[in-house]
C-alpha cells in the first residue's frame, strides 16, 4: 500500500481527526503535518484532513478507555511540544496501545512510548516554569498583566492553575511567540488576540500603562531577592541550572530595569 | 505605603531571616474557597532561586530582629552590633498580598527575634496570619515559626491559621545547645513540637468524624539543624533527625551548613568554609531514609560515624555491602532495586513497569536513563554475565569516581537531583 501524508489544521482536535481517518480508511501514514509546514516525503500523496467534531469525540472516548488519565495527559502534553514529527510518534504510540492487551502506555522499552514520555516531560517542565516565572504587573485599569514566550505551547495547560490561584483579580497572560493570550475577567478565562504596544516591556515598562506603585513593588522584590543571598554559599553554576538564562528577562529580580 | 521605610525594613529583616533554609510550600491542600485569593493545593513552586541555588518560594522575613536572647550561632543575638528594625502587623500583611498577587511568592514564612517574651512574640506572629486568613481571604501558604517557650494555648491557635509550624532545634546535641545557647532549655524546643504534634493528631481524628473540622497546620511541622557548629558527627545529626521524624511526625528536617557570623571562640572562626558538601551528603542520607527504605542505622552507626564526602551515601552503602550485589535487573525485588547505585526512584518505577513486557537489556536500561557508569557494577541483565566479585570495594570506588567526575560535580547541589 502507498503511504500518505496527512495535513491538518494544527489543533489537537485536528490531530484526533487524523487518527480517526487513518483507522477508518486503513491508511499507511508517512507523515502528519500541520498546515503551513512542508512535507518531507516527496512522492507521497497528501490528504487534507478537516477537523470534525464527531470524529474527535469518538477518538477521545476510545483513547480515554485505552489510556490512564496520566497516559492521556502525556499524549496531550507531547502534542503541545510542537516538536516537528511528534504527531507521527503520537500516532505510532496510539497504534501500539491499541494493538496491545496490557497497559502498553507504560512500556518504556517501546521507542514511541519513550519519546512521547520525554516530550511530555519537557512540556510539563515548561508548564511548571511558567507557573513559577510569570510576573504580573498591575496596570492602570486594575489588570494583572504578564507576557511570556514559552518554548512550548503551554498556555492551554497553565490557565487552570492561574484561575484557581487568582480567582479574585483580573489577569491577562500573553504569549508573544504565538500571539495569543488568556484573559480572566473574574468569571471565566478566554483566549484573546491583540496588538501590544512596544514599550509595555517585559518587566519595568512605560509607567503610563501601570498602576502607581507598580514599579516600587518590582524594586522591593528585587531588593528582597538580593538580600536572600548568602555570599559564602554562592554557586552560579547551580543557579543557572535552576533558572536558565533565557528566562531571566521575565524575572524582574534579575533584570536591571531603570 | 511608605516605600522607602518598607524597603529599609525589608532589607534588614529579610537579611536576618535568610539563614533559615526551609523554603517548602507544599503539602498544604488548602484550596481557594469562595473566590478568594490564592490556592495552596498543588505542589509548592519555586518562583526563583538564590545565587547559591536555594529555592525562593516564600517571602521569608522576621517580624523583628530585636531579641532578648543571646544565642551564639545567631546573627540576631542581643550582643551583636547590628541595625534593628520591626515590621508592623499590617505592613507584613500588605507586603505579602502585593507580592502574592504578582506571582512572586507562594506565601509567607514569618519568624521573629524574641521581644519582651516568647508569648508576646508568638501572639504577634499569629495576628499576622489571622489577618491574612480572615481579612484578606488569603489561601496562600503560611509558615509560622513556633517561638521556643510559647504557651500551648498560643501554639494551638497558631495552627489554625498556619499551614506549617516549625521550631528550629538548630543544635543537634544537648551538650552543644548548653554551650551555645545557655539561656535556652532543651524542653523549650520540645514542648511546642509536642503540642503541635498532638493537635495535628487530634484534628485529624476529628476531621474523620466531622467534615467541617477546621484545618490544623495541614503541612505539618519541620525543624532545622545547623551543621558544623559544634563538632557533632554525621551520626549524631542523622540520629537526631530520625528521632524527630519518628517522635514528632516531622514533615521535613533541614540541614544548614554553619555560616560563620562571629568571632566567638566557641564557634568556627570567620572565614571558615561553609560545609556545603557535607550538608548535601546529609540531605542525601535523609532522602535514603525517607524514600528509599533505609534504616538510619544501616547508613550510619558506631563503626561508621561520618559520611564519605567523595561519594554519595547510597554508593557508600553498596560498597560496604558487596554481598548484596550484583542483582539481576529482571528479577530483583523493588526493595533491593532501590539500593542499586545509579538508579533513582523514577527509574526504579520505569524498570518495574517495563520488565513486565520484556526482558530488559543494557540498551533498555540506558534509554530509561539510569546512570550506567555506577549501576553497571551492581547489576546484571542476565544471570550468565560475568561478575565483578573480585574487585575490591576500594578499587571499585576509585573506578567509579574516575569515570563519573562530571556527574559527581553536578551532584554538588543542595537538595534535589540525588543519585
Ligand atoms: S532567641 Fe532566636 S532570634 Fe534570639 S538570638 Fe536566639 S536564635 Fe536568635
Amino acid at each position: 500500500m502507498k503511504s500518505v501524508v496527512l495535513k491538518y489544521d494544527g489543533s489537537f482536535p485536528g490531530f484526533l481527526t487524523c487518527v480517526f481517518n487513518a483507522y477508518e480508511q486503513k491508511l499507511e501514514i508517512a507523515e502528519i503535518i500541520p498546515e503551513g509546514e512542508d512535507q518531507k516525503q516527496l512522492f507521497s500523496e497528501t490528504l487534507e484532513v478537516i477537523t470534525e467534531d464527531f470524529k474527535v469525540q469518538r477518538v477521545l472516548k476510545s483513547l480515554k478507555k485505552k489510556l490512564s488519565s496520566n497516559g492521556f495527559t502525556r499524549l496531550y502534553y507531547s502534542f503541545l511540544s510542537e516538536i516537528p514529527g511528534i504527531e507521527l510518534k503520537m500516532y505510532d504510540m496510539i497504534r501500539y496501545v491499541y494493538s496491545s492487551q496490557e497497559k502498553a502506555e507504560l512500556d518504556y522499552s517501546h521507542p514511541s512510548v519513550l519519546d512521547i514520555s520525554k516530550a511530555a516531560k519537557q512540556v510539563g517542565r515548561e508548564k511548571h516554569r511558567m507557573e513559577a516565572f510569570i510576573r504580573f504587573r498591575l496596570t492602570k485599569d486594575d489588570l494583572y498583566f504578564a507576557v511570556i514566550e514559552p518554548d512550548f505551547n503551554v498556555l492551554p495547560v497553565i490557565t487552570k492553575h492561574f484561575k484557581s490561584r487568582y480567582a479574585d483579580q483580573r489577569w491577562l497572560i500573553y504569549d508573544l511567540k504565538r500571539k495569543l493570550g488568556v484573559h480572566y475577567d473574574l468569571q471565566k478565562a478566554e483566549y484573546v488576540s491583540m496588538e501590544l504596544p512596544e514599550d509595555i516591556g517585559i518587566s519595568g515598562g512605560n509607567p503610563d500603562y501601570f498602576a502607581e506603585g507598580e514599579i516600587y513593588f518590582q524594586h522591593l522584590w528585587k531588593d528582597y531577592f538580593d538580600s536572600t543571598n548568602i555570599k559564602s554559599r554562592v554557586n552560579m553554576r547551580l543557579h543557572i541550572q535552576h533558572v536558565p538564562k533565557r528566562y531571566w528577562k521575565y524575572l524582574s529580580e534579575k533584570s536591571p530595569f531603570a | 505605603m511608605d516605600f522607602d521605610r518598607i524597603k529599609e525594613k525589608l532589607n534588614i529583616l529579610a537579611d536576618a531571616a535568610k539563614y533559615d533554609v526551609s523554603c517548602s510550600s507544599s503539602g498544604s491542600k488548602r484550596t481557594n474557597t469562595k473566590k478568594g485569593l490564592g490556592d495552596s493545593s498543588g505542589m509548592g513552586i519555586c518562583h526563583s532561586y538564590t545565587q547559591d541555588g536555594r529555592c525562593v518560594s516564600l517571602l521569608k522575613i522576621l517580624l523583628t530582629n530585636y531579641c532578648i536572647f543571646d544565642c551564639a550561632y545567631c546573627v540576631t543575638r542581643k550582643s551583636n552590633d547590628i541595625k534593628r528594625a520591626a515590621f508592623k502587623v499590617q505592613e507584613v500583611v500588605d507586603l505579602t498580598i502585593s507580592f502574592y498577587r504578582r506571582n512572586y511568592i507562594e506565601g509567607l514564612f514569618l519568624s521573629s527575634g524574641i521581644f519582651k517574651s516568647p508569648d508576646h512574640t508568638m501572639e504577634r506572629l499569629i495576628r499576622v496570619a489571622k489577618k491574612l486568613r480572615e481579612e484578606e481571604n488569603f489561601n496562600g501558604y503560611i509558615h509560622l515559626k513556633s517561638i521556643p517557650g510559647a504557651s500551648d494555648e498560643l501554639m494551638r491557635e497558631a495552627g489554625l491559621y498556619a499551614d506549617r509550624l516549625s521550631v528550629n532545634i538548630e543544635i543537634p546535641t544537648k551538650s552543644g545547645l548548653k554551650l551555645l545557647a545557655p539561656e535556652k532549655k532543651h524542653e523549650d524546643f520540645m514542648k511546642p513540637m509536642e503540642k503541635v504534634k498532638n493537635e495535628i493528631i487530634q484534628y485529624k481524628s476529628e476531621s474523620k468524624l466531622i467534615k467541617s473540622t477546621p484545618k490544623y497546620a495541614p503541612a505539618g511541622q519541620s525543624t532545622q539543624m545547623i551543621v558544623g557548629a559544634t563538632g557533632e558527627s554525621d551520626r549524631d545529626i542523622m540520629y537526631s533527625s530520625a528521632f524527630f521524624y519518628k517522635n514528632y511526625n516531622m514533615k521535613r528536617v533541614y540541614y544548614s551548613g554553619y555560616v560563620p557570623i562571629s568571632n566567638d571562640p566557641r564557634l568556627p572562626a570567620l572565614g571558615t568554609q561553609v560545609p556545603m558538601m557535607r550538608e548535601n551528603r546529609l540531605y542525601q542520607t535523609d532522602w535514603l531514609m525517607r524514600f528509599y527504605g533505609y534504616d538510619v542505622r544501616e547508613l550510619l552507626n558506631n563503626d561508621f560515624q561520618h559520611l564519605e564526602m567523595d561519594i554519595d551515601p547510597k554508593l557508600s552503602y553498596a560498597l560496604r555491602n558487596r554481598h548484596l550485589f550484583p542483582v539481576d535487573i529482571n528479577k530483583v525485588d523493588k526493595q533491593l532495586l532501590l539500593r542499586v547505585p545509579g538508579i533513582g526512584l523514577k527509574s526504579v518505577n520505569k524498570i518495574l513497569q517495563a520488565r513486565k513486557f520484556r526482558k530488559l537489556n543494557w540498551e533498555h536500561l540506558k534509554k530509561i536513563g539510569i546512570s550506567m557508569n555506577r549501576a553497571k557494577y551492581f547489576i546484571t541483565c542476565d544471570a550468565r554475565e560475568k561478575e565483578l566479585k573480585d574487585v575490591s570495594s576500594e578499587n571499585l570506588k576509585q573506578l567509579i569516581i574516575q569515570n563519573s567526575f562530571s556527574k559527581y560535580r553536578k551532584e554538588f547541589t543542595q537538595q534535589l537531583s540525588l543519585f
